[in-house]
């Protein structure tokens, strides 16, 4: 039972959070958790592939872009449906996935880092030479997308949206990790040639791995493109990858809630040692490679190395 | 007997080396063949071959009539053939149970389900029991982290991944490498109690298992075959003699 309580507790918290920060005079805070969602989205999203396929990708950034611009395309055309603009969006960038993806994943470890950071740097620089999308500068979406019955403008419908959302993405999350191909991919990541000898597709399920993965993120660029209203060619910068792979590590490789403690983490510490001081980035390090030290296998792993401490003792006694 | 496995003229070659040249093979059905050679002979390289791991330069394979030369791994393994890894290649961080299960899981073909659980099944987890009963892994173990186990309990995992298959060939690369004579009794008595059931082509260094379990013995020195027959035949072959065997089968008559 203690296993599923964290996740209700952060879920009950996370509810009702908008109305007490409210409460306490501290709005501007709703903004920032759902930033901090759309993240853990992206990030748990890229922890499938990382943490679970042993694939290390360093151009994620490139879908959530893709994700993001295709909001802002679609309003220029007149669409804002967000049932419409968001499977577009996520369909995009699944795409891009799977072209990429199929190249990239022709290769390994250092090379298929390489060769993921070239594809998103390639795709940097095409949305860069986008006159008409502003270049380098970026746009601006003048029209958020449209739910029904829903209204994004309202800082709190919108806040429940996208909770709504990574909740669903989660649950969905769980149940492919544990499912047929979820230990499958979990399996190629310790050995991929005893799995090929088992008789397992190897490429085919390491390709869409990745496509799952892209396509969620897509989802999370689309989601970015509403909070920021606005997208420039910087959301797919290869320091956006880094950043999000820097969650995963943090958050722990292979561990279900990676992503959700990696991106609160890291978004948490950059918000509030930006008050303190300009140079944030330098405490941000000093404390992650406190986490390297003390949490090595990552922060969602701390909670998990004493149950299965626990059970171990069991077998032991039993 | 009908040939299960024929290899026809089989090349491959690296740079300078001709690794394997014109290596023409075939195993009956529900025999045990040994292929036996001097370090370098390559026999490993033959085993990739046969199970997929790298395409011959030339040659075909027939895996019960059917061509598989230009099949992968995977693919191989559905039409019924399967290999153990030389140097124990488990999934070391998994516990025995779930190495049994992704195992099952492959042999089943089902990997591309996302939503059903895998460790709910009843069906994948009774066919992993059975394995393991199959393998002679004893089911205290089941739930150890298969790294932690003794070195003759992890070539029992090793075995029982390919077996999971239910293949009609079974490639056996070194299976009691580094066992202890126990241990390497025990694995041979279950390799001979696979006589009948499924081919096997069997890679050893073992001199004594290799003779007492081979119907027929293939030797291979320098990538081409050099000798092919029952034990009887090898043992008395001079020119086995010569290039290889000489002072361990006389090691075995003393």
């Amino acid at each position: 039972m203690s296993r599923s309580v964290f996740p209700l507790l952060l879920l009950a918290l996370l509810c009702v959070f908008p109305f007490l920060a409210e409460s306490a005079g501290l709005g501007f805070y709703v903004s920032f958790v759902r930033r901090v969602l759309i993240f853990a989205l992206a990030a748990t999203s890229l922890s499938l592939i990382v943490g679970f396929g042993g694939m290390v990708a360093l151009g994620h950034a490139a879908f959530i872009g893709l994700g993001a611009y295709a909001v802002v395309v679609m309003a220029e055309m007149g669409y804002y449906s967000a049932v419409v603009v968001w499977p577009v969006a996520m369909l995009s960038a699944a795409l891009f996935a799977l072209l990429t993806g199929a190249v990239s994943l022709r290769t390994k470890g250092v090379y298929f880092i390489m060769i993921t950071l070239a594809f998103a740097q390639m795709a940097y620089y095409i949305f860069i030479s986008l006159r008409q999308f502003g270049g380098e500068d970026g746009v601006s979406l003048y029209q958020l997308s449209e739910l029904p019955f829903l209204n994004l403008y309202d800082e709190f419908s919108f806040y429940y949206v996208v909770l709504a959302i990574v909740v669903a993405f989660m649950l969905v999350f769980n149940v492919v990790i544990s499912s047929r191909f979820g230990t499958a991919l979990q399996g190629i990541r310790e050995n991929e040639t005893r799995m090929a000898a088992l008789g397992y597709p190897v490429y085919a399920i390491k390709l869409i791995a990745y496509v799952l993965s892209g396509t969620a993120l897509g989802l999370a660029g689309a989601l970015l493109a509403n909070h920021n209203q606005f997208v420039s060619p910087s959301l797919m910068h290869w320091t956006q990858s880094a950043n999000l792979l820097i969650m995963v590590l943090v958050g722990g490789l292979g561990l279900r809630w990676a992503g959700v403690f990696g991106a609160t983490l890291l978004l948490v510490l950059e918000e509030f040692l930006r008050m303190w001081t300009d140079y944030w980035h330098l405490p941000l390090g000093v404390l992650l490679l406190c986490v390297v030290f003390f949490a090595p296998n990552g922060l969602a792993a701390i909670r998990w190395t004493k149950v299965s401490a626990n059970k171990q003792a069991g077998v032991r006694h039993g | 007997m009908a040939d299960v496995l024929t290899l026809t003229d089989l090349h491959k070659r690296f740079g300078a080396l001709q690794a394997t040249n014109n290596v023409s093979l075939s195993l009956k059905h529900g025999e045990i063949h040994a292929l036996i050679g001097p370090n370098g002979a390559g026999k490993s390289t033959l085993i990739q071959l046969i199970s997929g791991g790298l395409k011959p330069d030339s040659g075909h394979i027939h895996l019960q009539g059917k061509n598989v030369t230009r099949l992968n791994m995977n693919q191989r393994v559905h039409q019924g053939l399967a290999r153990s890894f030389q140097i124990t290649t488990i999934f070391g961080r998994l516990t025995v149970r779930q190495n049994l299960l992704l195992a099952v899981q492959g042999a089943e073909a089902s990997y591309f389900s996302f939503f059903r659980s895998r460790d709910d099944s009843l069906l994948l987890q009774q066919h992993a029991l059975a394995l393991a009963t199959r393998c002679g892994i004893d089911h205290s173990l089941l739930d150890q982290q298969a790294s932690t186990l003794p070195h003759g309990e992890q070539r029992k995992i090793e075995v029982a991944l390919a077996l999971a298959s239910s293949p009609k060939v079974l490639l056996l690369d070194e299976p009691m490498a580094g066992m202890g004579p126990d241990e390497s009794q025990n694995l041979a008595h279950l390799i001979a109690g696979l006589r009948g059931e499924l081919s096997i082509l069997l890679v050893e260094h073992d001199m004594q298992a290799v003779f007492r379990l081979a119907d027929r013995i293939t030797v291979l020195v320098a990538g081409q075959v050099l000798a092919s027959g029952t034990p009887d035949e090898i043992r008395h072959d001079e020119r086995v003699q010569q290039a290889y065997l000489g002072s361990e089968l006389n090691n075995e008559h003393a």
